[in-house]
This record gives structure tokens, C-alpha cells and sequence, in this order.
């Protein structure tokens, strides 16, 4: 057991690290080449005022008519990704193995916070899953991968919840824990979570091409 | 699990279309997977790469489109359900799909989307759906899979430089016709012709001169009274409109709007104005100049709309009596989330009328009239493809009118021919205008 967590807790971590960033480093790299290559009037159009001007209205909650449209959805939203983020960073046990490791550390949330944070998360995934299942438009378009990408996200929470308890089985559950943590982290770059990394150029592209261009909004 | 992209007994797939079938007909796997790698690995890179690989597939965007709603929200009807349904399929077979799959996918493309960009403003990420669309179309148009009556459009494009198979001659007769009926009204009236050195080009679309000669007339009376300095090519390029752009013919796409801007280079003008046309706008102001390599249009090119707002705010127009009946006010995709004309169009419409109703949505958020994008000019055998995937509009229209809206204005051909035919459809029993009609009727006329 000790030999495992000592691997996962150890060189694993810094496989997971080292694809995240460079992943994420490749990823960005090769589209940009590629649109350099193939689409370049992306660069020409791109606008930094009109880019940013909408990447802002969409990352504010209720700041579109779409978020204002579905307002139970932008609270849930908003809040999964701001905490999915946000915990795993601020939170005091991770902080302890960075000190442990580094001897450094900052501010962090306590454990009753945590808590109640990783049960929105896990309950955001399932709303998540229920809306995939329940609702037509979201079913048509779902296919395993979606199931996979969404396990991926909520299995560190829910392992991380598990082991924080101590619940029957919470040594396996630890290692699970950052094995979880690990595959949500090398995940990003290489699945449709890439959406972290490309949003912004997405939605700034569209932004530009409606603000510059077509003098109308995209929100 | 969702059920597959393709659904072999659909209803819709059995809608005949001479084009459709025999461009179906000549087509093998091997030529459709050589076509579809082709224009993939030449035309396409990292926009549609980032746009399928950031799709969450959440459907967000359904709730944006408008056939999705008139269909009681069918998924198959949804953006990203057209986008599964051709181009996530297409990449996830690298192009081996069968000829049936190319009916379904060009049967989707070309009528089941007006390319209207309404879901680019509900996705988060701004995924451009209506590139994907395009990209879907330009494959059909390669594999000749494409509807018989946009098609001949297309033709007529490539044979003619106009829409409508106009000759010379019939055109240059129009616009004589036309201002001999108008000097009836107003005698010292001119449509100068090949005037160079003009201020404006005045270009419309072909069917103005086919058949709607009448919005030549009055835009020549329009022009005539407020002093504006313009003339009309007599040559090929006059004609703004580009049915090829949807299609997916883009190389006939850049001949139309290299013809039209020498046109207007030829004749030394300042700017080119155009008539109450959406599509066209979007082809001269957006997608066509880009095929030519021009960031921007190489000459400024002003929508009716802008040069009403103009002579109105100057004062180059007076206003008789302002036009009594409540009027509400269709925003047409490509001049709105094409060019946000919305507000100067709310200037002329408050300039010219008592009393103005809002439509709701409106402005960026109007829900398109289900005819623009090339669909249309599909023809009669999709016009219930139009009417039942606008049953929105209709309900739209409604309640604008049991708010007391009695006239519908519409700077846009597409609208309207959309809007005519769900009028006349759903018994919404309203009327539909042009600005210019109305401008025309009450404007000041020299006696």
C-alpha cells in the first residue's frame, strides 16, 4: 500500500503535471500554427477590444440573454466551474502536501468549506448526468465519451470527499483519490475538457467577428 | 445511449428534388470519401478542429434555432443536431459514409438551416455552427448533391452574372421601362446609366428587374427627390446576389463579386449602395470580399437602410404625413447580426410611421424569417420545410399583432418571401412592406 501511494503521491504526479502543461502547451501551440496555416484570416479578424468585450459578458453570470434565459442552469454552471478550480487550489490538505514537499503555501479554505464546495461539485455532476439523460436535446447529442469526460471530472471529488470522512475503505480510496486527481489533470488537454484551454479563443473569435465586422452583439 | 446520427425512414428524407436524387445517383463510397477528404484537408484546419473539439455537446444552442422550436423541440432540429447529424459523423467515419448519408446531410445543409448565426450568440464558446454548416454544403456542392432549384440559380450565376437569367439587354430595358413609368409621375426623373464619376452604384438583385420592378421605381423616386448622385451599371455585375455563396460554389462566389466591385471601379463611384436585400449584403459586405482576399470591401458598400437613415436625418426627405397604420419590424439576419443596422433602422421606422411595435425577440435576438441562407431558393419542394419550421415566426408575428400591429416592415427580399408565405400559411392576415414603400408613399414629390 505505501509503495502505491508513494508512486501515485509521487512520480505520477509529476507524469500528470508535466502532460497537463505540456499538453496544454502542444495543444495551443499546433492550433496555432495550424490556423496560421490554414485559416489565416483568424489572425487578421481577431480583435483584442471586441474579442475580450465578449469572452467578458459570457464569463459574467447572468451577464447574456442565454444565462439570463436559463438561470438555474448559469447558477449551476457558474458555480461547478468556479469551485472545480477553486478547491483543489485553496484547499488545506493539498496545501499541506505542497508545504510538505516545497515548504510553501498560501491562504486556504477550511475543511467545513471544503466540504460543502466538493457536495455542490458532486451535485452539479449529477445534475449534469440527469440533464444527459433527461432532457432530449442534450440526449441527442450525448455519446459515451460525454459519460467518460463527466466521470473523469466528478470521480476526484468524489474520492477526495470519501477519504476526507474516512468512510469504510478510505486508504484504497485516497490513492483512487489522486489517481483520479492525476487523470482529470492529463485528461484536459487530450479530451473535450481542452474546452478550458480553447474558449477563450472560441468565443473571442466570434466576438470579434460580430464586434469588428458585423457592429452587433454576440450575447 | 442517444440514438444514431442517421435514421434511414425519416419522413423528410423522402421529399423529391431532381437535384438531390441525381447527383445522389452518380455518386460511389470511393468518390464521396476522396471529395470529402479533399475539401477537408484543403479548405478546412484549425476552426473547425477547435470548433468540434470544444463542443461539450451540451445543447445550449438548441433553444436558438428556429426550426428547433417550431418542431416542439426535436432534437434533430437543434445546431449541434445538425452538426451530429453531418459533419460529427463525417469526421468520425474520415469521410466514409454512404450516398443515403450525403442525401440526409445535404437535405439538412441546405433546408433545415438558414445559416441565420442566431446560435452563435446561445453557445458559450461561440462555436460557429453556421461554418459547419457551410462546410457540410461546400462538400455537397462538390459532390454535386445539391437542390435542383438553387442550383439553377447557381447556373444561371455562372452563365449570366445574374440571378434570374436576365439578358442585357432585358435588364438595361428594365431600368428604361422603369423610368419612363416614373417620369409619368415625376418628369424630370433620369436612372442615369453608366454615369461615371457617380457618387453611388445603386445594385439590386435580379429579381427586382424580374419582377418586383416596381422597387426600382420607387428607389429611383427616392433618390431622384432627395438629390442623391447615382447610376446603374449596364453591364454584367450589377446584379449583387449570390446564391453560389450557398451552394457552397465558391469559386463562382469570387467571379460574382470580382464583377460587381470592377463594376464599381469601372464606373468611379464612392460607394455602392444596395437595395432591400439581406443575403446579398452578406455576400458583398462579408463572405464575398473575404474569398477575394479582402479583409474589408474594397469600396464601402451602404444597405438601403443606412442611405434612408441618411437622407432622413439630413433632411434630403420630407415626410408628407407619417404613415398611420401600426407597423412592427422584422430584423433581417444578415443586415442585423450581419451589420447591426437595427438601431438606424428603428430611426426610419419612427421617422416614417405613427406608431411602431416591437416584435419580440427583436434586433440581434429576432428569430430569422426561415427563407435566407439559400433556402428559398430551394424551392417549391421545401416550402412546408420553410412554413413548419416557422411555426415560431408565426407565433412571433401573433402576438406583435394582438398587440395592435397591423403592417409588418421588412428591409429584406428573403424575409420576404418567408414572412409572405407563413402569412398567408398560419392566416396571420397582416401586411408586409418594404421601408422603401412607405417612404415612397408619403414622402414630398415635386408636383
Amino acid at each position: 500500500m505505501h509503495d502505491i501511494y508513494n508512486f501515485v503521491s509521487g512520480p505520477l504526479v509529476w507524469v500528470s503535471f508535466i502532460i497537463f502543461f505540456a499538453g496544454c502547451l502542444y495543444r495551443l501551440i499546433s492550433m496555432a500554427v495550424l490556423a496560421r496555416k490554414k485559416d489565416i484570416f483568424v489572425y487578421e479578424y481577431m480583435s483584442l477590444k471586441f474579442g475580450f468585450r465578449s469572452i467578458l459578458h459570457w464569463i459574467i453570470p447572468f451577464g447574456t440573454v442565454k444565462w439570463r434565459k436559463n438561470p438555474f442552469f448559469t447558477i449551476v454552471t457558474f458555480t461547478f466551474h468556479i469551485c472545480i478550480i477553486f478547491i483543489p487550489i485553496f484547499l488545506s490538505a493539498h496545501i499541506i502536501l505542497w508545504k510538505e514537499s516545497w515548504a510553501i503555501g498560501w491562504w486556504y479554505i477550511s475543511d467545513t468549506a471544503a466540504d460543502v464546495l466538493t457536495i455542490v461539485v458532486i451535485a452539479s455532476c449529477i445534475f449534469f448526468l440527469v440533464r444527459r439523460i433527461v432532457l432530449p436535446e442534450v440526449k441527442y447529442l450525448t455519446s459515451i465519451s460525454d459519460y467518460v469526460i463527466l466521470s473523469i471530472v466528478a470521480a476526484p471529488f468524489i474520492t477526495g470527499f470519501w477519504t476526507y470522512h474516512q468512510w469504510p475503505g478510505f486508504r484504497i480510496m485516497g490513492i483512487l483519490h489522486i489517481i483520479a486527481g492525476e487523470t482529470m489533470l492529463a485528461a484536459i488537454p487530450f479530451t473535450r475538457l481542452i474546452h478550458m484551454l480553447f474558449f477563450p479563443f472560441t468565443r473571442g473569435y466570434m466576438g470579434s467577428e460580430f464586434g469588428a465586422v458585423r457592429h452587433a452583439k454576440d450575447w | 445511449m442517444a440514438e444514431p446520427a442517421i435514421n434511414k425512414n425519416d419522413e423528410s428524407n423522402k421529399v423529391v428534388d431532381a437535384g438531390i436524387d441525381k447527383g445522389i445517383a452518380r455518386l460511389t463510397p470511393e468518390k464521396i470519401e476522396q471529395v470529402i477528404n479533399k475539401v477537408l484537408a484543403a479548405e478546412t484546419g484549425a476552426r473547425l478542429k477547435a470548433y468540434v473539439e470544444t463542443c461539450v455537446h451540451c445543447g445550449l444552442c438548441s433553444e436558438a434555432c428556429h426550426y428547433y422550436l417550431s418542431h416542439d423541440n426535436d432534437p434533430k432540429f437543434s445546431p449541434a443536431g445538425k452538426v451530429k447529424q453531418t459533419i460529427w459523423e463525417i469526421l468520425k467515419k474520415n469521410g466514409k459514409v454512404d450516398p443515403e448519408f450525403i442525401r440526409n446531410a445535404s437535405r439538412i445543409a441546405y433546408t433545415e438551416c438558414n445559416l441565420c448565426r442566431r446560435c452563435a450568440m446561445y453557445c458559450p464558446f461561440g462555436i460557429d455552427i453556421t461554418y459547419l454548416m457551410s462546410v457540410v454544403r461546400r462538400i455537397c456542392h462538390m459532390l454535386g448533391v445539391t437542390p435542383l432549384y438553387i442550383q439553377d440559380t447557381a447556373h444561371s450565376h455562372s452563365a449570366t452574372l445574374n440571378q434570374m437569367w436576365l439578358k442585357e439587354d432585358e435588364w438595361i430595358d428594365s431600368l428604361f421601362w422603369q423610368e419612363e413609368e416614373a417620369q409619368d409621375e415625376i418628369s424630370s426623373l433620369r436612372i442615369p446609366i453608366e454615369k461615371e464619376g457617380s457618387e453611388i452604384l445603386y445594385s439590386v438583385i435580379a429579381p427586382e428587374p424580374k419582377f418586383r420592378a416596381q422597387l426600382i421605381y420607387q428607389a429611383a423616386v427616392i433618390m431622384n427627390v432627395a438629390g442623391v448622385d447615382f447610376t446603374m451599371p449596364a453591364t454584367p455585375g450589377w446584379d449583387n446576389s449570390d446564391l453560389c455563396m450557398f451552394t457552397g460554389d465558391y469559386e463562382m462566389m469570387g467571379r460574382l463579386k470580382k464583377a460587381h466591385f470592377e463594376t464599381a471601379m469601372r464606373l468611379k463611384v464612392k460607394r455602392i449602395v444596395m437595395g432591400e436585400c439581406g443575403h446579398a449584403y452578406r455576400s458583398v459586405y462579408d463572405v464575398g470580399n473575404r474569398w477575394l482576399a479582402w479583409k474589408m470591401p474594397p469600396i464601402p458598400i451602404i444597405h438601403a437602410v443606412e442611405l434612408y437613415y441618411e437622407l432622413l436625418k439630413q433632411g434630403k426627405i420630407k415626410i408628407t404625413k407619417k404613415y398611420d397604420k401600426p407597423v412592427t419590424f422584422q430584423d433581417p439576419c444578415n443586415i442585423v447580426r450581419g451589420r447591426g443596422l437595427h438601431e438606424k433602422a428603428r430611426y426610419v421606422v419612427n421617422a416614417i410611421c405613427e406608431e411602431f411595435i416591437e416584435m419580440h425577440p427583436n434586433r440581434e435576438h429576432n428569430y430569422c424569417c426561415c427563407a435566407g441562407g439559400g433556402v428559398i431558393n430551394t424551392g417549391p419542394p421545401y416550402k412546408m420545410t420553410r412554413i413548419k419550421g416557422n411555426r415560431i415566426k408565426a407565433e412571433q408575428l401573433f402576438a406583435t399583432k394582438a398587440r395592435g400591429a397591423k403592417v409588418i416592415i421588412a428591409p429584406c427580399h428573403n424575409c420576404h418571401g418567408g414572412i409572405e408565405d407563413i402569412n398567408h400559411h398560419y392566416g396571420l392576415d397582416m401586411e408586409l412592406h418594404f421601408l422603401g414603400d412607405i417612404i415612397y408613399k408619403i414622402m414630398e414629390k415635386p408636383e
